[in-house]
């Protein structure tokens, strides 16, 4: 057994910086990148993705990045473990063999990891008595059955340790929980057991710290952001796990950004409900039990997790049509510069009655004045200018498009001084909302698929 | 006297659907137990007034110094249905930070 595992973060969401997996590489040792792509929304498009072709739906910049990145891992025996897969990741996994065939890495071990893409069996499973209630309002999911776009299961490490077993250097899953990627090497380089809750536990706590990549080394610090040194090119945190459970939250020296115990703790509240019961599929870590020691620069050990059994429910993601918003904007400058904003909005508002749109929901913010802080923010005496942002949220797309285009006329039409219509005609946007529910483990399978590139 | 929780405490917001969690983390931890009496879940309700249209809850961290509050209906019907420009909630953790709290009159701060 080795004597400790370097699990390198590398992709907090799809859409993180291009080159950081590329710097975890490259920069210094490591054993295992983990790159998480997925949100509630991604899956809704990449569904439309696969919709319209059968061989898309997951994370393309991630094949871009193979292109670069592949040598870089099969030079070093770094192993790769990532969601990229979204709602295809065999198509995913194809994807990069035919890039694996062309560079001339025969033997490569590649795999995916798939079956929590339950799109085509709700009809079934809601037929066989599983109720897949809405987890935060009770509601039936017959409310919203025809309007589907997506439906996913939440697998855990389980899956992942299935194919590190069966020698896959490059795994790419769909729907696995951002935390079971950093779990899974754990589990199969000290040959944990399942029952192991503590050991668990902690390398879920591992995974919380890699899953929102440099948010645990510097990135969106409030205590010290400005200690952070060349964010320009900030290192993701690479977690040292031990055999007994130990972590070191740690980084390349080379690079720039920051590990702390102030760092660590503010990515350990991130997204965090009730700490005691941080629910997984594979445990239920107690984040009240987690201990944290600097132990030298940029390393921070993690001890003392405890954890208790999973339950027996697996999380699943649903996706759906939920109408349409668009949101317009203009600025406004000094002098005046809140009531010009205010007036706008005055304009706006008569407008939408008099040519009888009808909106769920208008919603009015004065950026530059107070629309992050709302009622908590004191007043600024005659800002230099402020932007006005006012957006509405229906489900008749003509009304919606009609208010489209409304906001720039206000330039010739409405108060002085006003700039920031470059864009033209807001973007009326469809709203995919997400539908949280609990499925039995056992009405779903994970299913591994491994190849070798020839 | 009065002081902002800023000088006594760090914090990290973020979403899940319409609920909000800011979790506040004390600079040092002799201000965990300041925190813990006055930053109760009554409290930051009010301060928040009509933001947070549903309850507040508040879970204990001593481990880590720190107190994780989740706000329930708080961001305008949560992640791509809001209308909100802070949608995920991002900042609402130095929104909370604005609060003004009670605390000893010889409390060193740094």
């Amino acid at each position: 057994m080795r004597e400790f595992i370097r699990i390198a973060s590398g992709q907090g969401y799809w859409g993180d910086r291009f080159d950081a997996p590329i710097d975890q590489v490259r920069e210094g040792p490591i054993d295992y990148l983990m790159m998480d792509y997925l949100a509630e929304v991604t899956m809704s498009i990449m569904q439309k993705q696969k919709s319209r072709d059968p061989n898309l739906g997951y994370a393309k910049d991630f094949i871009r990045l193979m292109e670069v990145l592949l040598p870089d891992l099969v030079e070093k025996n770094v192993k790769l473990i990532t969601n990229a897969g979204g709602v295809n990741p065999v198509a995913c996994m194809i994807a990069v063999r035919e890039i694996a065939e062309r560079k001339g890495y025969g033997g490569l071990r590649l795999a995916a990891v798939y079956g929590d893409d339950i799109l085509n069996y709700l009809d079934a499973l809601i037929a066989s008595g599983n109720e897949l209630k809405n987890m935060e309002t009770g509601e039936s999911i017959q409310t919203i059955r025809n309007r589907i776009r997506s439906a996913n299961v939440y697998f855990g490490a389980r899956p992942v340790v299935e194919a590190l077993e069966q020698g896959a250097q490059i795994i790419i899953t769909g729907r696995v929980t951002d935390t079971g990627l950093t779990l899974a090497p754990m589990i199969h380089e000290f040959g944990w057991k399942w029952d192991e809750w503590d050991k668990l536990a902690a390398g879920i706590i591992g995974g919380h710290i890699n899953e929102c990549g440099a948010q645990a080394s510097g990135g969106n610090f409030l205590a010290g952001w400005k200690e952070v040194p060349k964010m320009e090119r900030i290192g993701f945190p690479i977690v040292e796990a031990y055999p007994d459970g130990t972590l070191i939250i740690t980084k390349h020296e080379s690079l720039g950004g920051l590990v702390d115990v102030r760092t660590v703790k503010e990515q350990l509240v991130y997204e965090l409900g009730d700490p005691k019961e941080y629910i997984t599929p594979d445990v239920v870590a107690d984040f009240t039990s987690i201990r944290l020691k600097q132990v030298g620069e940029n390393r921070v050990k993690v001890f003392d997790v405890k954890g208790a059994p999973f339950t027996e429910f697996y999380k699943v993601s649903v996706s759906y049509f939920d109408g349409f918003t668009c949101i317009g904007q203009l600025t406004y400058a000094w002098p005046d510069a809140l009531e010009k904003a205010k007036k706008a909005d005055e304009i706006i508002r008569k407008r939408i009655e008099y040519l009888g749109l009808t909106f769920e929901e208008i919603h009015t913010e004065f950026l530059g004045y107070n629309a992050c802080h709302g009622t908590t923010a004191p007043p600024v005496p005659d800002p230099n200018e402020v932007v006005f942002l006012i957006g509405v949220r229906g489900n008749n797309k003509k009304d919606m498009e009609k208010f489209a285009n409304e906001i720039v006329p206000l330039v010739l039409t409405g108060p002085p001084t006003v700039t920031g219509f470059g864009g033209g005609r807001p973007r009326v946007r469809e709203v995919i909302a997400y539908w949280p529910a609990l499925l039995k483990k056992e009405e779903v399978a994970p299913k591994v698929l491994t190849i070798s590139v020839i | 006297m009065k002081v902002q929780l800023i000088k006594l405490a760090h914090a990290r917001s973020g979403d899940k659907g319409d609920t909000a969690n800011v979790g506040i983390i004390a600079l040092k931890p002799e201000y965990y137990e300041i925190l813990k009496k006055e930053v109760t879940p009554e409290r930051v309700k009010a301060h928040f007034g009509e933001m947070v249209k549903g309850p507040v809850q508040r879970f204990e961290m001593p481990n880590i110094d720190a107190l994780n509050f989740l706000l329930h209906n708080a961001l305008g019907g949560g992640g791509t249905t809001t209308l909100k420009h802070d949608a995920q909630g991002k900042t609402i953790s130095t929104a909370l930070l604005r609060m003004e709290i009670d605390v000893p009159d010889d409390l060193a701060i740094f």
